[in-house]
């Protein structure tokens, strides 16, 4: 049953998959900020990503696994979670090409389940659970956040009258930090607990063991890594595109963001920090007069949070059927080919287009890449 | 109904929610509103408006310190 080369390869794509999922989610804590100059870019990358890694060690409660209550873990191999990774990792990269904040969260999900139904049938994954733990809440939680949001835009904005705009600057960045720290907390967690799970499926931990601390370190390190690298593309959409954003409408929103997420928490609800982030986003502009929200732009990532499931289901549904119709080591080994040359193929497109520290604040145009407009648009 | 959803949790969740994210960036409002003298940006506020600031920032502070150790308790 044991197979290191494939567990090797698991661990690795997970800790791929972590730095997605770091990049992919800067901009949830910090887009608002870098919009509003509270913090230069690069600052406030190297800020999130520290206070990642601080976060991940701050809570060892990885009891909860990601996938313990949506699938049946016993029926759970390393090559099920690998192309669950698989998928989860190429929609990452997919919506990062596009700009979009989708969730990692119901990409690693959505990837698992779907590899899942390719390696035992649609029995194994507990659909009530998949409804009551993770659907509803992804519905709900971006409401509730964009309506604290408004409620805190409409009051600040009503109490302070254009006063203090440098202080809130101040606060924008506190509370900023607060989801940076909930945000380790909770997603470096889910890989963690990935990689335990597939530890015990190889036979490598006993069943119920916690993910031992090189599990924790190298998942703390990826998820900063990748958050200080900085999804510029998706920040760019959630600072610029949705609304434009002042800081004292940032700090209500950052605020909103880092109180629905560590209260759900506390409930028991592993919550996408994305949804939550762009529901306050969204509602701090809905109240802020003057403020435009582009509901284009809105529409397109609620239409990719709705795909978001079975899309990386798919991608993960058909890099088990690759794995296993090659079949052993050496399927994994031709699907982790085929997953680095798309990965490849989606960055070296991302080359033609850059966004990065330098352009990420330009004025929204209507597309992520500054100045990929058609010359036509362009007047002289 | 309660396996699908769980209202006493959304509830307490928006009301708490409520009260931290949007009543903490409210009083972030009113302590920096009561340190910026209306008119005259070089006279320094009283004693009065000081005391109000400190203390809502004193919350804002307390609440947050409160936040990160709900992380560190690690939810449930």
């Amino acid at each position: 049953m044991r197979n290191d080369l494939i567990i090797v390869v698991v661990v690795i794509t997970a800790l791929a998959f972590d730095f997605t999922n770091g990049f992919h989610d800067t901009g949830n804590a910090m887009a608002t900020s870098i919009a509003t100059h509270a913090l230069g870019p690069r600052t406030a990358v190297a800020l999130s990503g520290i206070l990642n890694l601080v976060g991940a060690f701050l809570s060892l409660s990885v009891a909860a696994t990601i996938a313990s209550g949506l699938v049946e873990t016993n029926l759970v191999t390393p090559t099920v979670v690998f192309a669950g990774l698989a998928g989860a990792i190429i929609w990452n990269l997919a919506t990062w090409y596009l700009g979009i904040p989708s969730s990692s969260s119901h990409a690693l999900i959505g990837g698992v389940i779907g590899s899942m139904i390719a390696a035992a049938g649609a029995h194994a994954v507990q659909w009530q659970n998949l409804v009551a733990k993770v659907i509803i809440p992804a519905a709900l939680s971006p409401v509730i956040a964009g309506l604290i949001a408004a409620t805190g835009t409409y009051l600040v904005y009503r109490i302070s009258k254009n006063t203090g705009s440098q202080g809130f600057r101040f606060a924008q960045v506190g509370s900023a930090s607060m989801v940076s720290l909930a945000h380790g907390t909770n997603d470096a967690q889910k890989t963690m607990g990935i990689i335990t799970l597939a530890l015990i499926a190889n036979g490598s931990l006993p069943a119920g063991a916690n993910a031992p601390f090189w599990v924790i370190l190298s998942a703390a390190l990826a998820i900063s890594l990748g958050t200080y690298i900085g999804g510029w593309r998706v920040i760019r959409t959630l600072g610029k595109g949705l609304v434009e954003i002042e800081a004292p409408q940032g700090m209500a929103a950052e605020s909103s963001s880092a109180a629905v997420i560590l209260l759900s928490a506390h409930f028991g609800y592993s919550l996408s920090t994305t949804h939550v982030a762009t529901g306050s986003i969204l509602g701090s502009g809905l109240a802020r007069r003057g403020a435009e929200v582009r509901w284009r732009v809105a529409g397109r990532m609620a239409s990719a949070w709705l795909i978001t499931l079975p899309a990386a289901g798919l991608v993960g549904a058909g890099s088990y059927a690759l794995a296993n119709g090659v079949g052993g080591t050496a399927g994994v080994l031709v699907t982790l080919a085929l997953l680095l040359a798309v990965a490849g193929f989606i960055y070296l497109r991302s080359r033609g287009s850059t966004v990065n520290s330098a352009n990420v604040n330009t004025e929204w145009t209507g597309t992520v890449a500054p100045g990929a407009t058609p010359p036509a648009a362009v007047t002289v | 109904m309660d396996k699908w959803i769980n209202l006493t949790a959304i509830w307490q969740i928006l009301v708490v929610g409520l009260l931290a994210g949007a009543g903490l960036p409210a009083l972030v409002a009113i302590g920096l509103r009561a340190l910026a003298t209306p008119g005259d940006v070089t006279v320094a506020p009283g004693p009065a408006r000081v005391t109000v600031a400190a203390l809502c920032f004193a919350i804002v502070l307390a609440a947050i310190g409160y936040g990160i150790y709900l992380i560190v308790k690690g939810g449930h």
